[in-house]
């Protein structure tokens, strides 16, 4: 337990040196929001479908844990080419819990960052449906990016180099965040772009969100849990097997 | 005695390459053991072995009686590790460094403080322990790593070109520790370099490996007998050639000795 701590508690302190990083990580997003959420909440409201500004904040902070979490992986990349990584392997110390540790720093900065997010969408006017629900969101958000930073993790464990690695995360990191739901509703929209989303384990994460801060869902909350906890069991494997087969 | 380490007829291939082939010698406990070799010969697959970070194709290594493949995690315990290039993570603190190695190697709290306290004022660098280790010099580095590597109580430690890049005040001084350690604690040490000098005036035995197979060894006087020549440099010479050889490197490492070159050669 204290080797996955002091793992976690290293990323903790990297997070907080890192500065302006912190800041300008939530500047997309929050970009995003802003100018999507006002341009469009007339029409959308024209339209029938209530306050667009409403719609739009789970799946911005869906975007903010993605956008951090999927590029995790990058800081597996640092520690291969800045040499730590050989120290935790030549470690008396599991992978599992080397990886463990990371994701878990990961995950843990990936929920700052959403909930950084939250709570600018409140000053902004975003109304949160019931703040006991607020406790749920958090531990789906937890879950999403623990997820996505055991994906990305296990790609930088295979990955030796940071083009390579970019070029991966950024194939997938766009049609996952687009094709999600997560700046649109699912229905109406054309049936080979429904299906598209219904595969795509981000669409769950959001639509999960979207119930439990407006209550609203597309897919039902348990069926959004239940395909967000096999995503993250499937993943959390992936990354764990990756991490084992590593040498240096 | 028994030795400490101990390689039995280690083979490891890269595809076609056979990168160490057929490998067999023993080091004893508290010796200075240097292992030299043109770039590429295998001295660093050879430690990689050791340290299990690399799988052997054949052949068996005990360290201190510990099979290192079968007992991964209880021959972890027994070495410590000063890497070629270095291994820190530069946004901690030289004390967090410390301490996260303390953690990984199971060390308690209370004795972790004190050995981390007592090592890190051997390598002078007390002053400077709260300073994130971006800032270090190449030589602060390698002399808070090698802090790091004993910081567990090793029983061998091993260094892999440990003075490459550093002038020769900080040479120097590396060294002095590195012997005082195997006087006082009866440490093993095993080491490669590219200094001949260095193995010659520090080394115990020396072992010489040139593509993959060990071409010699002995003391430094036994090297110098056995090939008529008056030093180590020349012996080497003799028996490895003075072709320039290429190296076949991981995709990882051929980049940073690429890095290394031009900075070398600048």
């Amino acid at each position: 337990m204290e080797t996955i701590y002091i793992l976690w508690l290293r990323q903790m302190k990297k997070y907080r040196r890192s500065g302006l990083r912190m800041v300008l990580s939530v500047i997309q997003p929050l970009v995003y929001f802003l100018a999507l959420g006002f341009g469009f909440n007339a029409i959308f409201q024209q339209a029938g479908r209530g306050s667009y500004i409403q719609f739009i904040v789970p799946g911005v902070i869906a975007q903010t844990i993605l956008f951090t979490s999927i590029f995790w992986g990058a800081n597996i990349i640092f520690d291969k080419q800045f040499g730590f990584l050989k120290e935790t392997l030549v470690a008396p110390v599991s992978r599992t819990k080397v990886m463990l540790g990371g994701a878990l720093g990961g995950a843990t900065i990936g929920v700052i960052q959403g909930l950084v997010l939250f709570i600018i969408a409140l000053i902004f006017g975003f109304h949160l449906y019931s703040w006991p629900a607020l406790l749920l969101t958090v531990l789906l958000m937890s879950m999403l990016s623990f997820a996505m930073v055991s994906f990305s993790s296990g790609i930088g464990a295979v990955v030796n180099d940071m083009p390579s690695f970019m070029a991966v995360t950024n194939f997938l990191v766009v049609p996952l965040f687009f094709l999600s739901g997560s700046m649109f509703p699912l229905d109406n929209i054309p049936g080979v772009m429904k299906a598209i989303a219904s595969i795509n384990p981000l669409s769950y994460a959001v639509d999960a969100m979207r119930a439990t801060l407006i209550n609203q869902s597309h897919f039902g909350l348990p069926v959004d849990f239940a395909v967000m906890t096999g995503t993250l069991v499937v993943l959390v494997v992936f990354s764990i097997y990756r991490f084992r087969r590593t040498e240096a | 005695m028994n030795p400490i380490i101990s390689v039995h007829q280690v083979t490891k291939t890269f595809g076609k390459l056979h990168a160490v082939d057929d490998v067999n010698f023993t080091v004893g406990e508290g010796e200075i053991f240097a292992f030299l070799g043109p770039n590429g010969a295998g001295k660093s697959t050879t430690i990689k072995m050791l340290t299990t970070l690399l799988l052997p194709s054949a052949g068996s290594m005990h360290l201190a009686g510990i099979d290192v493949v079968k007992e991964q995690a209880a021959a972890r315990k027994i070495f410590g590790i000063v890497f070629q290039d270095p291994s820190l993570d530069g946004d901690l603190t030289a004390f967090e460094n410390m301490e996260l190695h303390g953690v990984l190697y199971g060390m308690e709290r209370k004795k972790r403080g004190a050995r981390i306290e007592e090592l890190v004022k051997l390598v002078e660098l007390w002053d400077r322990k709260d300073t994130l280790v971006k800032t270090f010099s190449g030589g602060m580095k390698r002399r808070l790593e090698i802090a790091r590597g004993l910081l567990h109580h090793p029983k061998i430690l091993f260094l892999d070109e440990p003075t490459l890049g550093l002038d020769a005040q900080t040479r120097n001084l590396l060294w002095a520790y590195i012997r005082r350690l195997n006087e006082q604690e009866g440490m093993t040490i095993f080491f490669t370099t590219h200094y001949l000098a260095e193995a010659e005036s520090i080394a115990d035995r020396i072992a010489i490996i040139d593509h993959g197979k060990l071409v010699a060894m002995g003391t430094a006087d036994a090297l110098r007998q056995k090939t008529g020549t008056d030093n180590l440099e020349s012996a080497y010479l003799e028996l490895t050639g003075s072709q320039v050889r290429d190296e076949t490197l991981s995709s990882a490492d051929s980049k940073r000795e690429m890095i290394r070159r031009v900075i070398v050669n600048r």
